[in-house]
C-alpha cells in the first residue's frame, strides 16, 4: 500500500531524514514514534507530497509521489501537526470547500460531509466559525477534513495533541475504527497512544529507523535482558549472594521489603536464558521459600528510552 | 481550481475587505468624476486615467493576503496536498482577486452611463479606455499576487507590491526623461504606454497580447516561488 525506499531529506547541511525504508500494508495502523525533532513530520510531509524528498521514493497504491502526485494525493487524507483550518469559515463551509478541493462528486458531497461530521461528532457545531471552536474541536474538524473524499490512506500527525483525556480516548477509538477501512499512519511522541492504537510501530530517532515491530514484540524482545520480579523470604544479603551464583544472572537488586523477612528483588538475566527453574532450585536448596515470581516485561516507555539513549551513546 | 476561486471570492465578500476597498475606490473615482458634471465635460477617459492611478493603492491591499495568509496559517499544506496542481491554485486565487476588481470596475460604468444619458456620445475611445483599464488592473493584480507569494507577512506584501507598481508607473516618466534608445526600451516594457493607446481609442491586438503575457509571466513566477520554497524548506 505504502512503500518507502531510501528516503532522505536534507535541509541544507542538516539531515532531517536519513535513508528511511519501510512499508505499510493495506488496512494496517502503523505507529510512527519518536522524540520531538526526530523527522516524523518531515517524513509525513514527504509522503503526502507537501515537500519533495532529497532522495528515495515513496509509492502509495503503486503510484510514485514524484511522478504521479495527483493520483497519490487523491488517495491520501492528511492531518498535519497544525490542522490546516480557515478560521473565518464555518465548519460546514470549510468542509464543503475541502470536498470541492478533493473533487468529491456533487451527488455524494452533502451526504459525505454529513457522515464525516457525525463520525467525528461535530454535527452540533456545523454552523460555528472555526475560530470560535476550542482546540479539541478544531482538531476534530482537522480530522474531518482528512476523512473527506474517503481516502484509502490516512496520515495523521499527532492527532491527539492538545486534547483532554476524554477526547483522547474518543479519538483513539475513532482511529481504531477507521483502521478497519483505511490504511493509517499515525505519528506520536506519546507511547501509550501508540501501543493502544497501532498494530505495528516504527521507532524513529534522529531521522533514522531505530526499530520496527509490533508493540508486544518490542516489549518482549527488545530489552537486552529479561527480567523477573521475585519475592523471597530470607535474609537479604544471603539471598542476593545465592542468586548471583546462578548461571546467566546479570544483575540483582532488592526492590522493597514487603513483610518481615520478605523482600522483593528485581533479577535481570541474559535474554535467552530462563533462570526461573535454577532460581527455584537454588532457593529451595538454601531454604528460602519463593513467595512470588513473575516476569517483568519492559514497557514501551523503557524500550523507547533505551533505544533513544543507546543511539545517543553510539553517536 | 474553481473550488479555490469560489472560496476566495466568498472570503473577500464575507470579510469587510472587499466592501472597504470597493467603497474607497468608488469614493475616490466619484471625487474625480463630479467636476465633469459641473463643467459639463463629456470626456470620461481622463477619469479612467486617474482610476488607473488609484489602482496603485487599491491593488496591493486587495492581493496582500491571497497567498501570504495561507502560508502564515498553515493552510498551504491543505492546498498543496490536495489533488490540484500549483498553477491551478495560483490561478484560482488570481481570478478571485480579478473578480473583485471587475465588480469594482462594473460599478463605475454608472459614470459614463450618466454622461451618455445627458447626451454625451458613446465612443470607441470609451470602450478602449475601459478595456485598457481592465487589462492594466489585471496586470497590477498579477504583480500583487506575486508579491503575496514572497512573504507570509501581509504588510510586507503590500509594501513590495506597492513599490513594484510604483516603479512600473514611473517607468513612463523616466523613459520620457531619458530619450533615445533607453526610452524606447523602457517604453516597450511600460504597462502605461500601451494603456495610453487604449485611452486614445486605438484597439489593437498586440497590446492585449502584451498584457496577457505580462500576467502569465507573473503567475508563472508565483508558481516558481512556491515550488522553490517547497524544495528548500519544510
Amino acid at each position: 500500500m505504502i512503500e518507502i525506499k531510501n528516503l532522505t531529506k536534507n535541509y541544507g547541511q542538516i539531515k532531517a531524514v536519513k535513508n528511511l525504508n519501510f512499508t505499510v500494508e493495506k488496512g494496517e495502523i502503523l505507529g510512527f514514534l519518536g522524540p520531538n525533532g526526530a523527522g516524523k513530520s518531515t517524513t509525513m510531509n514527504i509522503i503526502t507530497g507537501y515537500i519533495p524528498s532529497t532522495e528515495g521514493t515513496v509509492k502509495v497504491c503503486g503510484y510514485d509521489i514524484m511522478e504521479n502526485p495527483r493520483e497519490v494525493k487523491k488517495r491520501i487524507g492528511y492531518l498535519p501537526e497544525n490542522p490546516p483550518l480557515y478560521l473565518d469559515m464555518t465548519v460546514i463551509d470549510y468542509l464543503s470547500f475541502v470536498a470541492d478541493l478533493k473533487m468529491v462528486p456533487k451527488k455524494v458531497k452533502k451526504s459525505q460531509i454529513k457522515d464525516v461530521m457525525e463520525l467525528v461528532k461535530i454535527t452540533d457545531h456545523r454552523n460555528r466559525l472555526v475560530k470560535n471552536l476550542s482546540k479539541g474541536y478544531r482538531q476534530r474538524v482537522g480530522l474531518a477534513q482528512a476523512l473527506i473524499g474517503n481516502p484509502e490512506v490516512l496520515i495523521l500527525d499527532e492527532p491527539t495533541i492538545g486534547l483532554d483525556p476524554k477526547q483522547i480516548i474518543e479519538i483513539r477509538k475513532l482511529i481504531k475504527a477507521l483502521g478497519k477501512h483505511h490504511t493509517v499512519i499515525l505519528s506520536s511522541h506519546i507511547l501509550p497512544e501508540v501501543s493502544a492504537v497501532c498494530e505495528r510501530v516504527v521507532i524513529i530517532n534522529k531521522g533514522e529507523i531505530a526499530a520496527v515491530d509490533t508493540p508486544e514484540n518490542l516489549s518482549k524482545n527488545f530489552g537486552a535482558a529479561s527480567r523477573l520480579s521475585v519475592s523471597i523470604a530470607g535474609p537479604r544479603n544471603s539471598v542476593v549472594g545465592h542468586i548471583r551464583e546462578i548461571y546467566g544472572v546479570k544483575y540483582v537488586e532488592p526492590a522493597a521489603e514487603k513483610e518481615k523477612e520478605v523482600t522483593s528483588y528485581i533479577v535481570e538475566s541474559d535474554k535467552d536464558v530462563d533462570i526461573r527453574r535454577p532460581l527455584f532450585f537454588a532457593m529451595a536448596k538454601a531454604g528460602y521459600p519463593i513467595l512470588e515470581l513473575r516476569p517483568v516485561s519492559m514497557s514501551l516507555e523503557e524500550i523507547f528510552l533505551q533505544i533513544v539513549t543507546e543511539e545517543k551513546e553510539v553517536g | 481550481m474553481s473550488a479555490i476561486f469560489w472560496k476566495e471570492v466568498k472570503s473577500y465578500f464575507y470579510s469587510p475587505i472587499a466592501y472597504i476597498l470597493i467603497g474607497l475606490f468608488i469614493l475616490l473615482t466619484s471625487i474625480f468624476f463630479w467636476p465633469r458634471l459641473i463643467y459639463r465635460s463629456a470626456d470620461f477617459n481622463g477619469v479612467l486615467g486617474t482610476m488607473g492611478f488609484i489602482l496603485l493603492f487599491i491593488v496591493p491591499v486587495l492581493t496582500m493576503r491571497i497567498l501570504a495568509e495561507d502560508r502564515k496559517n498553515g493552510t498551504e499544506v491543505l492546498l498543496i496536498t490536495s489533488p490540484v496542481n500549483l498553477t491551478g491554485i495560483v490561478l484560482g486565487k488570481y481570478l478571485a482577486s480579478l473578480f473583485v476588481f471587475l465588480v469594482m470596475t462594473a460599478i463605475t460604468f454608472i459614470y459614463p452611463i450618466i454622461l451618455i444619458a445627458f447626451g454625451a456620445p458613446f465612443t470607441t475611445q470609451l470602450v478602449g479606455g475601459y478595456a485598457g483599464f481592465i487589462l492594466l488592473g489585471a496586470s497590477f493584480i498579477s504583480v500583487g499576487v506575486f508579491a503575496s507569494s514572497l512573504t507570509e507577512n501581509q504588510v510586507v506584501a503590500v509594501v513590495i507590491s506597492f513599490v513594484s507598481l510604483l516603479i512600473m508607473w514611473i517607468t513612463d516618466y523616466i523613459s520620457g526623461l531619458a530619450g533615445g534608445f533607453v526610452s524606447k526600451v523602457l517604453n516597450w516594457f511600460s504597462l502605461l504606454s500601451r494603456y495610453e493607446d487604449f485611452n486614445k481609442g486605438i484597439l489593437g491586438l498586440s497590446p492585449v497580447v502584451y498584457y496577457i503575457s505580462f500576467v502569465s509571466v507573473f503567475i508563472f513566477l508565483t508558481v516558481r516561488v512556491i515550488e522553490k520554497r517547497r524544495w528548500s524548506q519544510g
